[in-house]
């Protein structure tokens, strides 16, 4: 089963971090990410810049509208996400509760919708 | 046998209905052509074929199932039925119905719908809610389970202590509902009861951990009074006034040892000991020369460790018998001015009780009808209704004693 994992933390947290700490973490998410290749879980990964270049759109009546800012407004942010192939759903929260963030922020794990 | 079935066919809902369809086959078949050498194993047989039945009946709605169709009839072949895998079913199904990725209410529900069997209105009562409510918590968590792909498997070694907490909770309330049948006539359900003990010796068996071994020795002490707690004719009987002749020293002598188990490896928790109470309780002559002290030194201790209100309560009916019903009063006043409790009959029974104690009869009136209006169960009703007759008289004398006296 695809499973997406959602990568929430604090962004003011992370740009307040040290620059040795800043490397120490990219390096953890490169040594995951290199980590679930090899085992064959990645699909597909990437980090988002931050939720102030976020801009939502609507559609309404054949009109658009776009409006500045992320489609919620959390206290935790919307940072990045992994596409993961897992077994099932023991096996994709093990894989998520590895990824770096997971020690300060959230990982919401969505199993994929498959139409036939 | 449903979780024999789940296991075979990955399906919660489909082993149900194929269970369902194996059971109309065996009602007609089994009078015409006589019982099959191993019913069980006829029924679980049956019932995998029904499962592919109902996928083919499916295949014009779903491609996919077409496939999973295959795999099942690819993988039919003859079923060993030895109790062991039996058991390890249970334990697999147990462990699907209380996975974390599932709310904790619906894992209660869960469990107690799918392992145990029972009826949505016993599990309301057991959660103190609405029939509807755990209906529909029972749906959406069979959803998740097949959507977001919960499998049907024991957890690994390492996650098996975090996995045990939530199958100890769920194991203790179907006790529960099989110690004190929350509706019907009947107080005690033997089956239920059994159920619930035959769990817990199979996960003491699978992981002794301290509170597994807890909880088992906890259900053991209590499972032992079931002889006592009613009369003959089916009346309830308290504690303090059972013939602790009638209590089953077999039963004592066992959840005495795993108590000690427990408490012994200094990783014990709120179920060895609320084990250790009842321990002393079983161990006492009588409930006046019972040691009150102690048991209310562990009650202290298990509300630092489990805040329950419920547990307050049972602390409360203890330092009752410590200090006298005014204090066990006074402590029940408190949980219900929090506005805790305000539901639970026993709240509203024990206060009756400490107040009849006290001869403030229309106050006990009071409390024992409220817990009245609360009760589904016969035998409760029953027990409150006498108590409500016994103040009811005592009314009447204290009326003809006050009407001798403006006479005289």
């Amino acid at each position: 089963m695809k499973y997406l994992c959602l990568i929430y933390d604090e962004e003011a947290k992370m740009a307040n971090m040290s620059e040795a700490d800043a490397n120490a973490f990219m390096g953890e998410y490169f040594a995951f990410t290199e980590g679930i290749k090899k085992s064959g879980h990645y699909v597909a990964g990437e980090a988002l810049k931050p939720v102030n270049t976020a801009t939502t759109v609507r559609m309404r009546n054949g009109k658009m509208s776009t409006t500045d800012g992320p489609f919620a407004e959390t206290k935790e942010q919307l940072g990045g996400f992994y596409m993961i192939e897992a077994r099932d759903l023991n096996d994709a929260l093990q894989i998520a509760s590895r990824i770096p963030s997971a020690r300060h922020g959230s990982i919401e794990v969505r199993p994929v919708e498959v139409f036939n | 046998m449903l979780a024999t079935l789940i296991r075979l066919v990955g399906d919660f809902d489909l082993a149900e209905e194929a269970l369902h369809e194996a059971f109309a086959a065996a009602v007609e078949r089994w009078p015409r052509d006589g019982l099959p050498a191993n019913p069980f194993a006829w029924l679980v047989s049956t019932g995998r074929f029904k499962a592919i039945d109902v996928l083919r009946r499916r295949v014009r709605f779903d491609a996919s199932v077409a496939e999973l169709a295959r795999q099942l009839e690819a993988s039919v072949e003859p079923i060993s039925l030895d109790d062991q895998p039996l058991e390890d079913d249970r334990l697999r199904l147990i462990f699907t119905c209380c996975h974390p990725a599932l709310p904790p209410d619906a894992q209660v529900a869960l469990t107690m719908r799918e392992v145990c069997g029972l009826t949505t209105e016993e599990i309301a009562h057991a959660y103190l809610t609405a029939p509807r409510t755990v209906a529909q918590r029972i749906v959406r968590a069979k959803a998740k389970i097949r959507d977001a792909g919960i499998p049907y498997q024991v957890p690994a070694r390492d996650e098996l202590p975090r996995r045990l907490d939530a199958v100890l909770h769920v194991v203790y309330l179907v006790f529960n509902e099989g110690y004190s049948a929350s509706s019907g006539t009947s107080l005690t359900r033997h089956d239920l009861s059994a159920e619930a003990i035959r769990l817990g010796r199979l996960l003491v068996e699978l992981l002794p951990e301290a509170e597994a071994v807890g909880l088992l020795a906890l259900m053991l002490l209590q499972e032992s009074r079931r002889a006592a707690r009613t009369t003959e004719d089916g009346e309830l009987v308290l504690l303090s006034d059972q013939d602790r002749l009638l209590w089953n020293r077999e039963l004592i002598a066992e959840g005495v040892a795993l108590v000690e188990r427990a408490l012994q490896s200094q990783r014990f928790g709120p179920y060895s000991l609320q084990a250790a109470i009842a321990a002393i309780h079983a161990e006492a002559p009588t409930a006046e020369a019972t040691d009150w002290p102690q048991i209310v030194g562990i009650y202290d201790v298990l509300v630092r460790a489990d805040r329950s209100p419920v547990i307050e309560l049972n602390r409360a009916a203890a330092v009752a018998m410590r200090d006298g019903p005014a204090a066990g009063v006074a402590l029940i006043d408190a949980i219900l001015a929090r506005g805790e409790l305000a539901d639970y009959q026993f709240a509203h029974s024990a206060r009756g009780e400490l107040l009849r104690r006290l001869g403030r009869n229309e106050e006990a009136r009071a409390a024992y009808e409220r817990a009245l209006t609360l009760t589904n169960q016969e035998t409760e009703r029953r027990f409150l209704e006498g108590r409500m007759r016994s103040l009811g008289d005592l009314r009447e004398q204290s009326d003809r004693v006050a009407s001798r006296r403006e006479r005289n």
